[in-house]
């Protein structure tokens, strides 16, 4: 009995450690690349696709999933959110803590309504982002995130080179973890567990 | 059973993906499908070929009424950037064979004639450098369909 009292206050202390580490960003288990500490917090002026112009601070207390693509490719961005979308099915009722935020780097064809129809294909927790072309531009080169745009077609049309990452922040606005392409769709889900479960106490 | 039932019993199993070939009679064409976007965003558009003859049969693109323009393209992923380039042709190798399969080669589906719906079925005519021709329906798939089959 004397020897359990005398390690309470360590324990206690402990856990009181453990605790102050959690809320100041002690490295998670995360599979994905941790950028913990190596990337700047969440921030933009766009607009979304109701035509509300947003910040990043407007989506505070929510894990966000941050990506770069534009309506006009038919390939690998749908792919991308197709999957997403089953990422947040697994999440559960989780994935109410989570955004998806489609950031187009398309600015001139992907008005918000275009931009609307579109997420909501995929997602009822995916929002499209658009605005001006350097708003864009200057989110991108916040996350060393890049995108060109390819020579137009004889008939106008063109295509758009993009970043394929996929960057996690947590409720706090905090970059976390980045997913590449060759990252599995088990250590993103794992990671949002995590950082669902920690990361989004006010 | 005689082989003509046979040959229509096959074609029952292949209804999912119903293929009637014209010319093209040593290429098979399974687990063809589109995804369907919103609006009159263009569409990707995947098949498997197979080639069961003994030389390499070359895809060169696509046609259909149903859309102004279709385009073979390619899609890749270097130093972490995505990128999607036309290109001319997709060898079918001698008794093997070439997938278009998202994130890969695709079909690119431009300006729908008539909106597409989820369900719906389009016929694409697969077109080859030797000439021939492939009618082959294409399942219509919702936006956020994942690519199971051919993985």
């Amino acid at each position: 009995m004397k020897l359990r009292r005398a390690w309470l206050p360590a324990l206690l202390l402990i856990a009181g450690l453990l605790l102050a580490g959690c809320q100041r960003g002690e490295p998670l288990p995360l599979r994905l690349t941790d950028v913990s500490g190596h990337m700047p917090d969440l921030d933009f002026k766009l607009t979304d696709d109701r035509g509300k112009p947003v910040t990043g601070a407007d989506y505070r207390g929510k894990m966000v999933l941050l990506y770069f693509g534009y309506t006009h490719c038919p390939d690998v961005c749908p792919l991308t959110l197709a999957h997403l979308h089953v990422v947040m099915q697994r999440l559960g009722p989780l994935a109410d803590g989570a955004r998806i935020l489609f950031v187009s780097v398309d600015p001139a064809r992907d008005t918000p309504a275009v931009m609307h129809a579109y997420v909501n294909a995929f997602d009822p927790h995916a929002i499209g982002l658009t605005g001006d072309a350097r708003a864009i531009e200057a989110l991108s080169k916040r996350y060393r995130s890049a995108f060109t745009r390819e020579p137009a077609a004889s008939d106008g049309n063109y295509e758009v080179s993009h970043s394929s990452a996929i960057y996690l922040f947590d409720g706090e606005g905090h970059a976390r973890a980045l997913m590449t392409p060759s990252a599995s769709q088990d250590d993103l889900v794992h990671d949002l567990h995590l950082l669902l479960d920690t990361g989004t106490k006010p | 059973m005689n082989s003509r039932h046979f040959g229509f019993l096959l074609t029952g199993l292949l209804a999912a993906t119903a293929v009637h070939a014209t010319d093209a009679q040593h290429i098979r064409a399974s687990h063809a499908w589109l995804r369907v976007l919103p609006g009159d965003l263009p569409a990707g558009a995947y098949v498997t070929l197979q080639n069961n003859s003994d030389h390499p049969i070359v895809l060169r693109g696509a046609s259909s009424p149903a859309y102004t323009d279709v385009m073979l393209h390619q899609s890749s992923s270097e130093g972490g950037m995505s990128r999607m380039a036309m290109v001319d042709e997709l060898p079918v190798p001698a008794h093997g064979k070439a997938v278009l399969a998202p994130a890969g080669y695709h079909l690119m589906l431009m300006k729908a004639a008539n909106p597409v719906k989820p369900g719906d079925t389009v016929e694409l005519t697969l077109e080859f450098s030797d000439g021939s021709t492939l009618a082959t329906d294409f399942v219509a798939r919702p936006a956020n369909a994942v690519d199971d089959d051919t993985h």
